[in-house]
Formats: structure tokens, sequence, C-alpha cells
């Protein structure tokens, strides 16, 4: 096994991310906290508690799974196209490196940084509204799973797109809409049960059910199926990927 | 004594259905200099993306330091250090982090005097801290050979290094590729500049449509494909060459103004004073004479066209 090789790969990505600190950290950061700001405290305070649960308390979870699943989308597709576009992937194809290897290496460079730029919202989160997390682990557990597989949903984006335009598209069309109708602001026990029945097949809200059950033992899906939805997506995504690298797509002619 | 590198009958096609490489063998020995040559798109780039596994073989079996470079990749790639023709840089990198980052990559450990050192030979050391978009072109080619070297590799490969290099930093690399063939690395190289290829190479290698035409250790291909001219200035320009010369090969240029007599150097007899008796008798006279011997670049191109 290379773990120098992987480890140089991942600690490359990890100071592209110091060298963009006001686009990786501060930009989510700072969008989220508006969020607190018109959800939790301007529209929140005239909503009544769901579950419960205070509505700015209540929209925590699904905020930081958002900035989650699109930081980590964002993260590992740049991080496998830009070397693809300037050419210097050339460098990763002829070393002695694993795919395995090489997805380890990206994937945990991009989930780490999603991970952080989380647990920086719910540090924030915490100063606008009241919070309590009533299972630390699973909430981490969540956090990291998701981080993982979205990771490797956008390091797929990353090798399927052969320009800028179409490494915005699947973000911008597909995963912003699925982010907002997945039960960030609002319980789908809510909705009617036609809509109840769609939402059950976005995967975004076993994320965000699973997530906000670990915080306040309320949930729109059972967590354990919410925990066995995101482990299945993390393997689907993970098979893609190796299919990907083992058949060149894209990259190796 | 097991080769460097050995291709057997490697093929390759592209999706488009262009047929790069057709059933390519070729042995490159431990510590040579192996000048690779081709017209564009003979095939050159494919065979060494292919042996680097940057493109995939169809059919065929490469070995790199006796390693399958299917099976046993990471002992092959190991091995190998490429200077790509394309200048692709991580634009946004320090110089001295990059290549640094590629001896991680390689698996080795840091090493920041080898770094230096590396940096140091390819004048480059002053630059260590600068960001590689900064660098002039000649210094992102050299910068692109300290990342070659950065994992102590045994074979490199140069495709096209001195594309867009300047003659004295042109010749600062040869002294270094010069330096690398005295401590025992095998050097490939492709270039556009024969006369260097003539100068470095201990074997040349010659590829034309995807297919080695020749491969051959240098003096020899001189002594073999080499030939002589000479030139004789006429005093009276000829319309054509008269028929009692038509045993020699003539053929006269500059208007009628000079007589070209092509002749092989290996022969026992050359011909020469046979050829100035017969001008003499049938009155033909000249004022100066001059001999010149083909270069690499004539007999390479000599041979391509003759595979056209």
């Amino acid at each position: 096994m290379n773990l120098r090789g992987m480890m140089a790969i991942y600690r490359f990505e990890m100071a592209r991310t110091g060298r963009t600190l006001i686009q990786s950290v501060v930009s989510p950061v700072l969008s989220t906290s508006l969020y607190f700001v018109v959800f939790g405290g301007a529209i929140g305070s005239r909503i009544t508690d769901i579950d419960g649960v205070p509505y700015g308390s209540f929209i925590v979870p699904g905020l930081i799974m958002m900035s989650l699943l699109q930081l980590s989308i964002s993260n590992a597709s740049f991080a496998i196209y830009f070397p693809k576009f300037t050419g210097t992937i050339y460098e990763i194809l002829s070393a002695p490196i694993s795919y395995f290897e090489v997805v380890c290496a990206y994937v945990g460079a991009a989930a780490t940084k999603a991970i952080i730029v989380g647990l920086i919202i719910l540090a924030t989160a915490a100063l606008f509204v009241p919070m309590r997390i009533a299972h630390p682990l699973v909430m981490v557990l969540f956090l990291v799973l998701t981080a993982i597989a979205f990771s490797l949903f956008g390091f797929i984006i990353g090798l399927w797109a052969d320009g800028f335009e179409k490494l915005q598209l699947v973000p911008l069309l597909i995963v912003t809409p699925l982010a907002f109708l997945g039960g960030s602001f609002y319980s789908i026990q809510m909705l009617p049960p036609f809509w109840h029945a769609v939402s059950l097949f976005n995967p975004v809200v076993y994320l965000v059910s699973g997530f906000r059950w670990a915080f306040y033992e309320t949930s729109d899906v059972g967590v354990a199926i919410s925990l066995g939805m995101t482990l299945l997506f993390l393997l689907a995504c993970l098979g893609v990927v190796m299919w990907m690298l083992k058949t060149g797509y894209k990259l190796k002619n | 004594m097991q080769p460097a590198i050995s291709v057997r009958n490697l093929s390759k096609s592209y999706a488009s259905g262009f047929e790069a490489l057709k059933n390519v063998s070729l042995d490159v020995r431990e510590g040579e200099i192996f000048a690779l040559l081709g017209p564009n798109g003979a095939g050159k780039t494919t065979l060494i993306s292919t042996i680097c596994g940057i493109v995939r073989l169809d059919r065929g079996e490469v070995t790199v330091g006796g390693h399958d470079i299917v099976r046993a990749y990471r002992a092959a790639r190991a091995l190998i250090g490429l200077v790509p023709q394309e200048l692709t840089t991580n634009a946004f990198e320090k110089v001295g982090d990059d290549v640094a980052f590629t001896r991680g990559l390689f698996g080795k450990p840091a090493d920041p005097a080898l770094v230096e050192r590396i940096l140091r030979d390819l004048s480059l050391w002053e630059k260590r801290d600068a960001k590689i978009m900064t660098l002039s072109g000649g210094m992102k080619r050299r910068h692109m050979i300290a990342k070659a070297l950065a994992h102590e590799p045994r074979i490199l490969f140069l495709d096209e290094p001195s594309a867009g290099v300047d003659v004295e930093l042109r010749r600062d690399m040869w002294e270094q590729v010069r330096r690398l063939r005295q401590s025992g690395v095998t050097i490939i190289l492709t270039t556009h500049y024969i006369e260097e290829a003539e100068e470095m190479a201990d074997r040349i290698g010659v590829i034309n449509k995807g297919e080695i035409i020749l491969v051959q250790d240098k003096a020899e291909l001189m002594r073999s494909l080499g030939r002589k001219q000479l030139t004789l200035d006429l005093v009276q320009p000829l319309d054509a060459v008269p028929e009692a010369l038509s045993a020699f090969a003539l053929e006269l240029a500059d208007g009628g103004g000079k007589l070209l007599y092509t002749y092989d150097t290996q022969a026992g007899r050359t011909g020469i004073t046979t050829l100035i008796g017969e001008l003499q008798k049938a009155g033909i006279r000249f004022r100066d004479l001059q001999t010149k011997e083909s270069s690499l670049e004539d007999i390479f191109v000599s041979l391509v066209r003759k595979d056209a």
C-alpha cells in the first residue's frame, strides 16, 4: 500500500483549502448564518414548535446537512476535475498508487474539509439558537458517512465532467433541489400524503432525518432506515467510482 | 543482461479507430540514452504514455526493470520518471512544494536535501518559493524535469524536453542528462532537434505510422546508412548529364552549374578517381569540389520517406 502517496494527495488537497479559505470556509459559514437569522430568527419566531423542538433549533441539523453535502460534492468534484483540466492528472496515472488509494486520498480530503465546515456551522448555530445533541456519536457517524458518500458522488461528477459547466450542472439542477426538498426546513410529516410518499424517494430525507434524530430524538423515518440508506448510497457511489477508474472512463484512452 | 524496458507486440488503437501502435517490439538497454525519432503522429508519445501507465494497451506485453506494467504496476512505475511533452503544471503551487509532492506520490519519504540538490542542479533553487505560474516557459520545463527526478527514478522518459527552451538552457539540460546517464539512469528521449539525438544518443529508434522501422546503434547507423556526396562546381553549366557519364549516380543542381555525385562510404571503391577521369575525357571542367557526409537528420528523413 502506498500510504505516503495517499498522504501526499491528501495534504495537497488540504493545502488548497488553506489558499482558498474564504471560498472554502468563510462563505458557507456566512450563508448558513444568514439562514439562521432569516429562518431561525425572523420567520422562526412566528412558527410553532415542531415535534416539541423550537423552529430555529429544528432547522440546525438540516442546514448542517445541506452545507455538508454541497461542500462534499464541490470539494471532491473540483479536486479530480482540475488535474484533468490542466493535464497534471498524468502524474497521478503514472504513479505507483492504486485506484482505491487515489479515491481514499481525494475523498478523504474532500470529506475532511466538509466535516470541518459542518462543525464550524454547528458552533455558529449555537450562537443563534438553543441546541442539544442527544446522541453525539450517532451525530458524528451521520456526519462522517454523509461527507464520504457525497464526496464519492462529487468524485463521480468530477470524473464525468468535461467542462466547468457540467461540473456545476448536477449540483445545481439535482442536488440543490433535493437538498431543499429533503426536510431541512420542515418535517415531511407536515406534507400531504402524496408529497410525503414522493419525499421518501429523496435520499436527502434520510440523511436529515437520521441526523436530526441524533440531536432531538425526533425523526421522519426510523434511524436504522436512515443509516441503512446512507450506507447504501455510499456503497453505490463507491461501486460507480471504482468502475469508472478501472475502465479508465474519461481518464485513460 | 535484462533490458531496462522490454516491449513485445504492443498494439494500441484509439476510440476514433486510429491505430497508434502496430505490433511494436523494442528493448531499451540498461544505462543507455535511447533516442526515439519519428514524425508528428508517428506514435512516440502513445508508446511512452503506454509504458508509463497513462494510456491503456490493447495487446502485447511491456516490462520495466523486469516488472510487468499491468500485473506489477507499482514496481514498474516506481522505476520511471516522466517529463511529458505538454507543459502541464500545478500552476498555483510553489516550486519546492510541488517537487516534494511528487516524491511523496511515488511513495518516497520526504528528503529536503535531495529536493534542494535537484532544484540547484536545474537552477531553480532561487525560485523554490515562487508559484509555478510565475515561471518562464523554460523554467516550467526544468521544473517538470525536477518533478520527474524527485523520486530518484532508474528510467527517465523525456518527451520533447527541449521544446521552447532557449539554447543556453538546452545545453544545461543536456549536461544534466549526461550526468544522469553517468549515474546509471536509463534515458529515453524524443526530440525534434535531431542534431541533439545525434550528439547524445547511444542508440536510435525510428517509429513511423505506429511501427518501429529501425533500431540501431547510432555509430553503426551512421556508418551503414550514411552517404557522402561530392559536389563539383562546373565552369560551364550543363543542360543534362552526358550519356558517357550515365554509369555514375549523378545529378545536376543549381541550374546545371553543380554536379552532385553520391557514393557509399563503406564501398571498397568510391569511384571518384574514375569519375574525374571520365569528366576530363568528356571535356567537363570544374573550378571547385567539396564533400559532405549525411547527418542523422538526412538518414531520418530518407528512412521516413522510404516508409511513406
